[in-house]
């Protein structure tokens, strides 16, 4: 028996091998680009984007694409001096495919690009875009990871940690609980980290919780004592910082157990209606904290869902509007130094030079952009952004903006 | 108290009825199937197919998984396992790791990583109520089944020509084989009969935590392998024993001790269990020749 054991213990060892990039570092100089004094933003830019186009998570990666399609057709219509040429490439989540997909951009001759889509493969590429000084703006890998140490990589997303404290803050302000009781996955990076951020949180703004219980990826099937936890201890809302699949079963066996407090989610709870077989109804009043809500009324949103319907035949989700909204902050960034510095043709301006700038104004505090994701998006120096996030709730089987 | 009790036996009856599977083929043909708990998951996608899209009621649905996974069983067995009947029983394990990623892929392959949500096959019975403690009609469904399929399995291995053979080639193929015992039809019978208790087990499953992934067999499988292994392997009413203890104990320990630490204390008592008795808690104690 012992022999047997060993067997299955010696066939769970994997090897991982890291690829190291060897990028030379060359000092790009520090002279301010400067144009012709018409303050126009001129030029073709070679726009790259990476994500999963096949495979498991290939939905994430094409509503990307599509996003970031749409949003390049938009701008290629605004004026006829500049154009966005757009070359999104397929890394099938992972990494080593990722950083294929980042070499053939190079040699393609990318200048700027908007990925990639998935945290994996992001950490890889942007180590190697840090070192070769390519501009990286990441629609939505989320992990800090991602950002940390690399001046050139921003995000369009929240970092994971981020959406814990909005959520305690979201909870605190609309007054929706006394008693909070938690759930979290303490074997997953994400889940873990949105629960710290929100406990801190929560503590400071005396919100009080009144129980915290964990599960893991090998034990996500039976939530009994979970829930039972949270219902002797009187918690009147639930908040569940986890994916969709887990959340599903907690809803199920909360309803079966009679107990019916506020759940309150995360971005990974998006997704839950898209189930294959999934009983609505369970999920009928969840409230979710999202930048993106397809059904929100103002004219950008509208305008982009409408057009995505039109082209795609479906509405577009969190990725997609994350995605829509990168090739415009990119945009913005170049127009706002275009206009202050006499203008810009980035026909000629190497990817180094292009990274320099886009850091310069990414990182200024007066830069700000709109997007379908957020209002007043500004970056702080370490790359992650500062957006009001949206409060939605489940209504009828649809989301519903709060 | 008695509500976590429930608890940890709901959980506990569904780690025992693919502990059985498991058992069953360790017990006779003396090799562990790492393959069970994707088989357990093709019978669930197949059930899941038939009941939501076809519109078949749940009792044809699981007699028609139960046929496709016997099937499945049966070709596994002929092609992956039979070629290996000589080897080393290592090559053996390898070979069943490999049938279980090529499960896996395949169902990736076919349906795709979203997940499904299985239907409630016993939604018009209600929860069965003793005072304040729930007990769900699932939970009555897999404890009934595993004491009818122990009992079937005990009796057909005793008393039955084909059940005796098969206990004849788990004692020595060679003898079996002198005494005109056909050892690879009885080893196929094995895997068919062990396929068969997995599409059961992966309906039951699925009832009681309905997602469906392709890789939703992997983890009960593997809990319930411990579980067999804690009740004593190759013995029958012992992975019935070992799965409801694994249960109650995952339970108890989430409840009374930490959520965080459920998982190390289940495993704990098992390292305990093995050093005290080798061979598992019903499991008989065999001196092997060297």
């Amino acid at each position: 028996m012992k022999k047997k054991l060993m067997a299955l213990i010696m066939a769970g060892i994997m090897a991982v091998s890291a690829l190291t990039g060897c990028g030379d570092n060359a000092g790009s100089d520090s002279a301010a680009v400067t144009g012709d004094g018409s303050g126009k933003l001129t030029g073709t830019l070679k726009l790259g984007m990476i994500g999963p186009l096949t495979g498991g998570a290939a939905i994430y990666g094409n509503a990307v694409k599509n996003g970031e399609q749409i949003a390049v057709d938009e701008i290629n219509a605004i004026s006829s001096d500049f154009k966005i040429e757009y070359n999104p490439q397929d890394d099938e989540h992972d990494a080593e495919k990722s950083v294929n997909a980042y070499n053939q951009l190079k040699d393609w001759g990318v200048q700027v690009i908007a990925g990639t889509v998935t945290t994996t493969p992001c950490i890889a590429v942007s180590a190697e875009a840090n070192s070769d000084r390519v501009f990286m703006l990441t629609p939505s890998a989320s992990s800090p990871d991602v950002v940390n140490g690399k001046d050139n990589v921003f995000q369009i997303c929240f970092t994971d940690p981020n959406q814990g404290s909005a959520s305690a803050q979201y909870i605190k302000d609309n007054n929706m609980a006394t008693k909070v009781a938690v759930i979290y996955n303490n074997s997953d990076a994400y889940s873990t980290g949105i629960y710290q951020t929100f406990d801190s949180k929560a503590k400071e703004l005396g919100l009080e919780i009144v129980s915290t219980t964990t599960f893991t990826d090998d034990t996500a099937n039976d939530f009994s004592v979970q829930i039972a936890d949270a219902q002797s201890n009187g918690a009147d809302l639930l908040f569940l910082p986890m994916y969709y699949q887990p959340a599903s079963l907690i809803l199920q066996q909360c309803a079966a157990s009679g107990y019916a407090p506020t759940f309150f989610g995360v971005d990974g709870m998006d997704g839950i209606l898209t189930m294959d077989g999934f009983d609505p109804s369970l999920a009928e009043g969840v409230i979710l904290l999202t930048p993106f809500s397809a059904d929100a009324t103002d004219t950008r949103t509208v305008n982009f869902v409408s057009k995505y319907n039109e082209k795609y035949g479906e509405t577009p989700n969190q990725f997609a509007a994350d995605g829509y909204d990168c090739p415009y902050a990119i945009y913005n960034a170049l127009t706002k130094y275009a206009e202050a510095n006499g203008g810009l043709d980035v026909s000629k301006l190497s990817a180094e030079q292009l990274c320099e700038i886009l850091i310069g104004v990414f990182t200024d505090a007066s830069f700000s952009t709109d997007g379908v994701t957020g209002n007043g998006m500004v970056w702080t120096a370490n790359g992650e952004v500062n957006k009001a996030p949206k409060g939605m709730v489940i209504k009828n089987g649809v989301y519903v903006g709060l | 108290m008695l509500g976590n009790l429930i608890n940890g036996i709901s959980l506990g009856s569904i780690y025992a009825i693919i502990a059985l599977g498991y058992t069953m083929v360790y017990g006779i043909a003396k090799m562990l199937n790492f393959a069970h708990g994707d088989v357990i998951m093709v019978g669930a996608y197949i059930a899941f197919y038939s009941i939501s899209y076809f519109g078949m009621p749940a009792l044809p649905a699981l007699l028609l998984s139960i046929a496709v996974c016997t099937m499945l069983g049966i070709i596994i067995e002929k092609l992956a396992y039979k070629p290996l009947r000589n080897a080393t029983s290592l090559a053996v394990l390898i070979t069943a790791i490999g049938v279980s990623y090529f499960l896996q892929n395949a169902a990736l392959l076919l349906w795709t990583s979203n997940t499904k949500v299985f239907p409630n096959i016993f939604a018009n019975i209600g929860a069965i109520k003793i005072g304040s403690v729930q007990i769900a009609p699932v939970t009555l469904v897999t404890v009934f089944a595993n004491i009818v399929i122990m009992l079937v399995l005990t009796l057909f291995t005793s008393k039955t020509k084909m059940g005796k053979a098969m206990r004849a080639v788990s004692e020595d193929k060679g003898a079996a084989t002198l005494m005109g015992i056909n050892v690879d039809r009885t080893i196929s019978l094995t895997f068919a009969i062990g396929s068969g208790l997995a599409a059961i087990a992966g309906v039951l499953l699925c009832t009681a935590y309905p997602t469906l992934m392709p890789t939703t067999g992997a983890m009960p499988g593997i809990k319930a392998f411990t579980a067999a292994v804690f009740g004593g392997i190759g013995s029958i009413p012992g992975a019935m024993l070992g799965g409801i203890l694994l249960g109650v104990i995952e339970i108890f320990a989430k409840a009374y001790i930490s959520t965080q630490l459920s998982d190390a204390i289940v495993f704990a008592v098992l390292i305990i269990v093995l050093i005290v008795k080798p061979s598992g808690l019903l499991g008989r104690k065999i001196n092997e020749k060297v």
